[in-house]
């Protein structure tokens, strides 16, 4: 169970893993995430979406960037080895339905989750148009796949490196302008990208779908540690979620919460890079 | 503090034993209740404020035989009404005092399969030892005699030996139940299923097992070596255990009947959503359940700072909401991270405390601060999101409520502040939401709770049963074993009558 099929570098801190995972490929829909562990003793449980599946060859596609000392231990491992824990799948799985047109936002790494959502929407019916960004264009991921699936496709980087030189809200806000305006937008990446891509829809009225990243123990409901404010009320990332009404959610509340550990995580993580104790 | 160690406990009791044990055919009850209540021997406080080793160390022999003799063998015999799986405690108790060890673990395991843990973590003074006579005579329930301590004891002592043997199985079935939840109840149900040939698969949505008792109870109190020994117990049985498998999830529940070929299901998920009071500040960095912070510093073993990769978080100065158990717990656990005050902050009174009594002993020994008749009213950060302070209201008590304890209520413009840098919320657990919300024909009442028949467990799904805390509502290890015991003579005889 757990080994690593196939393992690829998207970019500089991005990689791909397939990993044999039957009955949650059976099972997972778009949206659903996985969390694993690398070591089942000392280590962390961290989230991961899942990106793919096969139920043929029982695998799930995980993509991941290495960001900390759970990430870069994953990165670590090669084909063949396996994972000591995966369990899932986790979460609500996406609403899917007809709505007509749909704005799919990628940012960075976001990519990754919105791939499986934008794959399904497109089967739906839906007039899918792709927005994917990142910072420079070596950290831009699965483009070629997105492309595949989009009806409409654009593609910016922060810096013109490659596409537009723009931030994906700018496209955002004309696809909006347009008439008649989507149906609604989906935007998944790095937890500002998402508050502003609401910002940015929300005098349009679209409603607009965000998927959370909040720190996460158990993934089951358990803990309440990835807590959110959505409208008045208090919501649990893991089973409530991931996906919720983004003109609804306390960004600036998630984004501080995000940096609880920071002080300690970002101390660990030089650690194991610089090899000290 | 006038802490007495192991050895002199020990040494006292051995005297006291040579004086006793020549004369103890001819005492009456009355020179039964003369004989000395025997102190737990404890680890120092001072020292195990910062350790994560037991607190309590054990009686010797010589101090359970004293103990035992203190019993005066009532004909009634009012203890074992007050335990809920009924053990014939009066009779392991006599084995006890005749010193014939073996004897007394037979005589329990009859009753009870998990007494190394239940003679630790049960709430003796509200069950077993509430009606004792010897208690009652002596006007001190204090001075009850120590059940649990002697069932610790009798179970330890076995350990120790090792002469545990797994449990007989009979010759197999070819039948197979699904155990969901790998908690007290769940550990239960495996094996007295599995005692009648049955196969049994274990399924555990974490990636160890033991439920509450690994990820919560810390293991000052309730070691992980004991929680593993009943795991094992299971494994040399044959039981099959599978971890990271969220059933609702990676397998739907009826799935595990429809299309898994189990023939019975048994959903043992316990308690889970932490509550949280609804007040101004609770998402604040620092505001934890105590869930979240027992399970970071138990099964994540963030306990190990140096080692573990899971984060705990820094504290110095922490407030506990909640007067249970769980409080208790989260509250030693911030002093044993290094915390340098640990407030408890409770709405009531020392009396209305649902915590078993020596926790609280202990707790305050390592020097936790109680704050009674208090209660937080909102949490102040400072510019970063972090918890600063905590704004609390004082209470008094009122009339009585529903439950029969007096209903705090609060004192108007009371408020004051207490200075803080985290939070642990321990004021209760809703029910565990996944095996409901995937399971739509699954009848559960208003707070999530599975509605089972009381003789049986058994849920209005055929083929399915459930226990524990599931069924009850955050309940007790002891409550949760004995649901456990009635499911699983329900499901065995499901069985034999399809046979
Ligand atoms: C539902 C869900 C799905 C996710 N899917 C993916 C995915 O498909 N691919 C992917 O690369 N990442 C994903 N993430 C984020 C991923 O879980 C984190 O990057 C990971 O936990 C970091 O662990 P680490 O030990 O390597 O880093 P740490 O050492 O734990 O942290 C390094 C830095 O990352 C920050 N961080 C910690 N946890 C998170 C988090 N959950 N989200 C964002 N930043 C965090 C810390 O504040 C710290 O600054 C997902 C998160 C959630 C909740
Ligand atoms: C901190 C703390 C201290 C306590 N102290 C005491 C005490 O001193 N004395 C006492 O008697 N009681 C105490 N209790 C209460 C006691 O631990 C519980 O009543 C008891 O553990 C309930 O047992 P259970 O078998 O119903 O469930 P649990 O012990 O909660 O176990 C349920 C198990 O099911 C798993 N699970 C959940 N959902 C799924 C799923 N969908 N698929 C697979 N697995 C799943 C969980 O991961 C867990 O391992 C305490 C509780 C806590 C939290
Ligand atoms: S199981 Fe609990 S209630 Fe029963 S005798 Fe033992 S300690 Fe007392
Ligand atoms: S009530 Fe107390 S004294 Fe009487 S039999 Fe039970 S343990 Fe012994
Ligand atoms: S991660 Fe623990 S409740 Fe969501």
């Amino acid at each position: 169970m757990n080994q690593i099929t196939l393992k690829k570098q998207l970019s500089t801190d991005v990689f791909l893993m397939k990993v044999r995972a039957p009955l949650i490929a059976e099972e997972r829909k778009a949206g659903q995430f996985i969390m694993l562990q690398v070591d089942d003793d000392f280590g962390e449980r961290i989230p991961l979406t899942i990106a793919d599946a096969s139920e043929k060859d029982g695998t799930i596609t995980l993509i991941f960037q290495v960001v900390g000392k759970t990430t870069s231990d994953l990165a670590a491992l090669s084909e063949g080895e396996a994972i000591p824990s995966v369990v899932g799948p986790l979460g609500k799985p996406t609403h899917i339905e007809k709505f007509g047109t749909v704005v799919c936002v990628g940012g960075g790494i976001g990519v990754a989750p919105l791939h499986p959502i934008a794959q399904a929407l497109k089967k739906a019916g839906n007039h899918v148009i792709t927005i994917i960004g990142a910072r420079t264009k070596n950290l831009l991921i699965l483009e070629d796949e997105m492309r595949a699936i989009a009806d409409e496709f654009i593609v910016c980087t922060d810096d013109g490196s490659y596409g537009r030189k723009a931030l994906v809200t700018v496209p955002l806000k004309e696809v909006c302008e347009k008439n008649p305006k989507p149906a609604m937008a989906i935007a998944i990446g790095p937890p500002v990208m998402m508050k502003f891509c609401a910002e940015t829809t929300r005098p349009y009225k679209v409603f607009t779908q965000v998927s959370l990243n909040t720190i996460m123990v158990d993934g089951t409901g358990m803990c309440g540690g990835c807590r959110v404010n959505v409208g008045d009320k208090v919501k649990f990332v893991c089973v409530d979620g991931p996906e919720f009404d983004g003109h609804l959610v306390d960004f600036d509340n998630m984004i501080s919460r995000l940096s609880s550990y920071k002080d300690i995580e970002t101390k660990k993580h030089r650690c194991k890079l610089e090899g000290c104790k | 503090m006038n802490h007495k160690t192991e050895t002199e406990l020990h040494n006292q009791a051995v005297k006291d034993l040579a004086e006793v044990l020549p004369k103890i055919a001819q005492y009456k009850a009355k020179d039964r209740l003369k004989i000395p209540a025997q102190d737990m021997p404890c680890q120092d406080p001072v020292v195990r404020r910062s350790n994560l080793n037991e607190v309590a160390l054990g009686y010797t022999l010589e101090q359970a035989r004293l103990e035992a003799m203190r019993c005066i063998q009532c004909k009634n015999k009012p203890c074992i009404a007050g335990c809920p799986v009924e053990i014939d405690i009066p009779r392991f108790v006599q084995h006890v005092a005749e010193g014939d060890i073996q004897k007394a673990i037979d005589a329990i395991k009859e009753f009870s399969l998990l007494p190394a843990i239940c003679g630790r973590v049960c709430p003796q003074e509200t069950q077993c030892q509430l009606t004792c006579t010897t208690g009652k005579s002596l006007k001190d329930i204090d001075k009850a005699v120590a059940i649990g301590r002697l069932e610790r004891f009798v179970a330890d002592w076995e350990r120790t030996q090792g002469t545990i043997k797994a449990p007989l199985v009979k010759t197999e079935t070819g039948r197979k139940v699904a155990v969901v939840g790998s908690g007290p109840a769940g550990l239960v149900v495996a094996a007295d299923v599995r005692r009648e040939g049955h196969k049994v698969v274990l399924f555990e949505a974490f990636h160890k097992t033991g439920g509450v008792m690994r990820y919560g109870i810390p293991e000052f109190r309730l070691p992980n070596e004991i929680v593993d020994q009943e795991i094992d117990t299971l494994k040399k049985m044959g039981v099959e255990i599978k971890t990271n498998f969220v059933v609702g999830r990676t397998r739907k529940l009826t799935d595990l009947l429809d299309k898994d070929g189990f023939d019975a299901v048994f959903v043992g998920t316990g308690a889970g959503l932490p509550m949280f009071m609804g007040i101004e500040g609770e998402n604040l960095i620092g505001v934890f359940s105590a869930n979240e912070y027992l399970t970071r510093a138990n099964l994540m073993r963030a306990f190990d700072r140096d080692n573990a990769d899971t984060p705990m978080y820094y504290s110095k100065y922490v407030a506990v909401l909640g007067g249970g158990n769980v409080a208790m717990d989260a509250a030693r656990m911030a002093k044993r991270l290094g915390a340098k005050e640990v407030y408890v902050v409770y709405r009531r009174t020392e009396v209305e405390m649902p915590a078993r009594k020596e926790e609280v002993a202990h707790a305050k020994e390592e020097g936790i601060h109680f704050y009674f008749l208090q209660n937080a009213k909102r949490i102040l950060g400072d510019d970063k999101g972090r918890v600063r302070a905590m704004e609390c209201l004082r209470y008094e008590l009122g009339e009585p409520d529903s439950s029969g304890r007096r209903r705090p209520v609060v004192i108007e413009g009371s408020e004051f502040t207490l200075d803080v840098d985290t939070v642990i919320v321990a004021i209760g657990n809703g029910s565990n939401p996944l095996i409901g919300q995937t399971t739509p024909n699954l009848n559960v009442n208003k707070w999530g709770n599975i509605i089972v028949d009381k003789e049986t467990q058994k849920t209005n799904i055929n083929r399915i049963y459930a226990g524990g805390d599931i069924v009850l509502g955050a309940a007790t290890v002891i409550l949760a074993m004995g649901e456990g015991r009635r499911a699983a003579a329900a499901i065995n005889k499901l069985l034999a009558g399809a046979g």
